[in-house]
């Protein structure tokens, strides 16, 4: 059976550049199919993977109670004092607690694909920065100073919003920033912000208290009694969350309409590609109606010429899932491109096609292949072969 | 000699729609081995239908038939395909080979069907190659032989695995007089010479000169009296 098998999948496979043609529409189809899924499912992966990345299980952050995102947070400086002073922050040499009483606002950048404005977060921190976040990297110029219109800007807003080079200067309302560095945190979600010092920013956008209080913990196990001693505070009304679970919050409805684009869109492609497979194999079956019936006339089997379509179907199938995990490889993963995240601003997030995605890519193509194979299979098994041996 | 077919009270009736055609009817036929008996009869008479339930490729729709000492009317399509890879050689009017495939493994096709290895299966298909005169057109493809020659090819095909019957349904109709006689005389040669067994169906009468015995057909039934 084995060899009979390989003997007419050989002939099928011999016989595909006779029917280049009709053969290409399995392989085109299914690339499209796996090109379009892969790609958008690695927008879904890459947003994530950004966003999920901003947070280390041993920094909390603090909102206020109710409060989903920063932007609709509100914390008093004196709230932001008591928070700091709980128990379970970690302490730096000198004492200090290791956090930071942090507010964002937005402001408007050019983009340098278009030239729109579009919004762009810029976070008033403290001198704690880079104690609280180590992963942020100064890679060009250096920290901005408190008191002074400074910012550091990250390196993923850099590649997508105009003027943001060390020595350049931004206009906010009434207010010139100069940006004095830029700064990498490992492709998480803040590469896409700009950062000042907290009290200048307060100042110049007129503001008095925070949105957020972030802080590193003596160890992931603190979360718990942190948490307590702040929710258990009757002068304090607020949310303490660690920061993995808050950035997976922020990150899920994207990601779930992302995975709901990619199987929808790519769930009606599949159709199509999968009758393309059908006309395709049905085609074939049909133009090798009389190899057929004369391999079975000299004694081939009906299950070997069965499983022959089927192969030749999810052989085609198979070079068509490569070529569309290939492409969206090729032009996708590592591409920056930017969204709306939970603050109503940009964040930079690079496509990322996993090795799960390709696998997730190549059953779905050999999915399609199966069933565009499957009736086309069933109808060369039923050849009459008779009929079929005196056709011309 | 032994019978090597025998139908008797064969009958076959297509169905189309509502309607039931009877293209044989009752007919009974012994072929001895070692025979070749040429099938004529005009267009319409059942000579095909009675060559295909000979070489087991459809059933009758009554009697029984017997070749090689099998009831092959008994048989399952699994069953039928194996005893034809066992037992028949086709020859068809035109050649039907694998286009892709070379004269040498169009030829070894039937032997994938055996269980006999690589090597053997090139030297079987060499020998019968050889025994058509083609041993030299070994690696060529269909497309790049003469009609005569793809015949011939078609005929290695049939004979390598050593069957007890060949089965011919038009052997010469798509080819000119002259390769027509040397395609008939191969077969000749191969019925006296090597004792096959060989059903033919031709509408030529002079190729039916090269069988031993001819049998007229009309209208479904065996014209009685004619057959040498």
């Amino acid at each position: 059976m084995f060899k009979q098998t390989l003997a007419i999948t050989a002939m099928n496979l011999k016989a595909i550049p006779q029917r280049l043609g009709t053969s290409s529409v399995i392989v085109i189809g299914i690339a499209g199919v796996v090109a379009v899924l892969v790609s958008v499912l690695a927008m879904a992966t890459g947003f994530h993977k950004t966003v999920a990345s901003s947070g280390r299980p041993d920094r909390a952050i603090v909102l206020r109670g109710g409060s989903q995102a920063e932007i609709n947070s509100s914390i008093s400086r004196d709230n932001a004092l008591t928070i700091l002073d709980a128990p379970g922050v970690r302490k730096d040499a000198s004492g200090k607690p290791l956090g930071c009483a942090e507010l964002v606002t937005i402001v408007n950048l050019p983009k340098i694909s278009d030239g729109n404005e579009s919004n762009v977060t810029l976070r008033g921190s403290c001198g704690q920065l880079l104690a609280l976040r180590p992963n942020l990297k100064i890679i060009a110029g250096r920290m901005f100073q408190p008191a002074v219109r400074e910012m550091i800007v990250g390196d993923g807003a850099t590649r997508q919003f105009k003027g943001l080079s060390v020595g350049g200067h931004l206009s906010f309302r009434d207010s010139d920033w100069n940006v004095v560095g830029i700064f990498s945190s490992d492709g998480d979600a803040h590469e896409s912000e700009l950062i000042a010092d907290a009290d200048t920013v307060q100042s110049a956008f007129r503001r008095t208290g925070f949105q957020s209080v972030t802080t590193l913990l003596d160890a992931a196990s603190s979360f718990d009694a942190f948490k307590d001693a702040l929710t258990t505070n009757p002068t304090l009304t607020v949310d303490v969350k660690r920061e993995p679970e808050y950035y997976a919050a922020q990150s899920q409805r994207l990601t779930a309409m992302l995975n709901f684009v990619a199987y929808f869109v790519g769930g009606i492609m599949a159709v199509g590609a999968m009758f393309g497979a059908l006309n395709t194999m049905y085609s074939a079956v049909s133009a090798r109606a009389r190899e057929i019936a004369t391999l079975r006339a000299i004694g081939f089997g009906a299950g070997p010429v069965v499983f022959s379509v089927f192969t030749e179907s999810l052989l085609l199938a198979l070079m068509g899932s490569a070529i569309g995990a290939l492409l969206a490889w090729l032009f996708f993963n590592g591409n920056a491109v930017s969204t709306l995240g939970a603050n109503f601003s940009q964040i930079v997030f690079r496509l990322t096609v996993t090795p799960g995605l390709i696998i997730a890519g190549v059953c779905l193509g050999l999915f399609i292949g199966l069933l565009g194979g499957l009736f086309p299979a069933i109808r060369s098994a039923r050849l009459p072969v008779v009929d079929a041996l005196r056709a011309s | 000699m032994n019978d090597i077919v025998s139908l008797s009270q064969v009958a076959k009736r297509y169905t189309r729609g509502k309607e039931s055609v009877e293209v044989l009817h009752s007919l009974d036929l012994k072929i001895a081995q070692g025979d070749f008996v040429a099938l004529m009869g005009p267009s319409g008479s059942g000579k095909t239908t009675l060559l295909n339930l000979i070489g087991g490729l459809d059933r009758p729709s009554d009697g029984d038939v017997t070749v090689a000492g099998e009831r092959i009317d008994r048989l399952s399509g699994a069953a039928l395909a194996r005893w034809r890879a066992r037992h028949v050689g086709f020859i068809f009017q035109f050649y039907n080979l694998m286009p892709m495939l070379s004269a040498q493994a169009n030829v070894e096709l039937p032997l994938l069907l055996t269980s006999l290895s690589a090597a053997q299966r090139r030297q079987n298909a060499q020998t019968a190659l050889k025994i058509v005169g083609l041993d030299d057109r070994a690696r060529h493809k269909p497309n790049e032989l003469s009609g005569g020659q793809q015949q011939r090819v078609a005929i290695a095909r049939a004979l390598v695995a050593d069957p007890t019957l060949l089965v011919c349904d038009e052997p010469t109709g798509d080819l000119d007089r002259k390769t027509a006689d040397e395609v008939l005389g191969l077969l000749q040669t191969l019925n006296r010479e090597h004792g096959k067994t060989i059903v033919m169906v031709t509408h030529d009468p002079k190729a039916a000169e090269y069988a031993r015995r001819q049998l007229h057909m009309d209208k479904g039934t065996l014209v009685p009296g004619n057959t040498p």
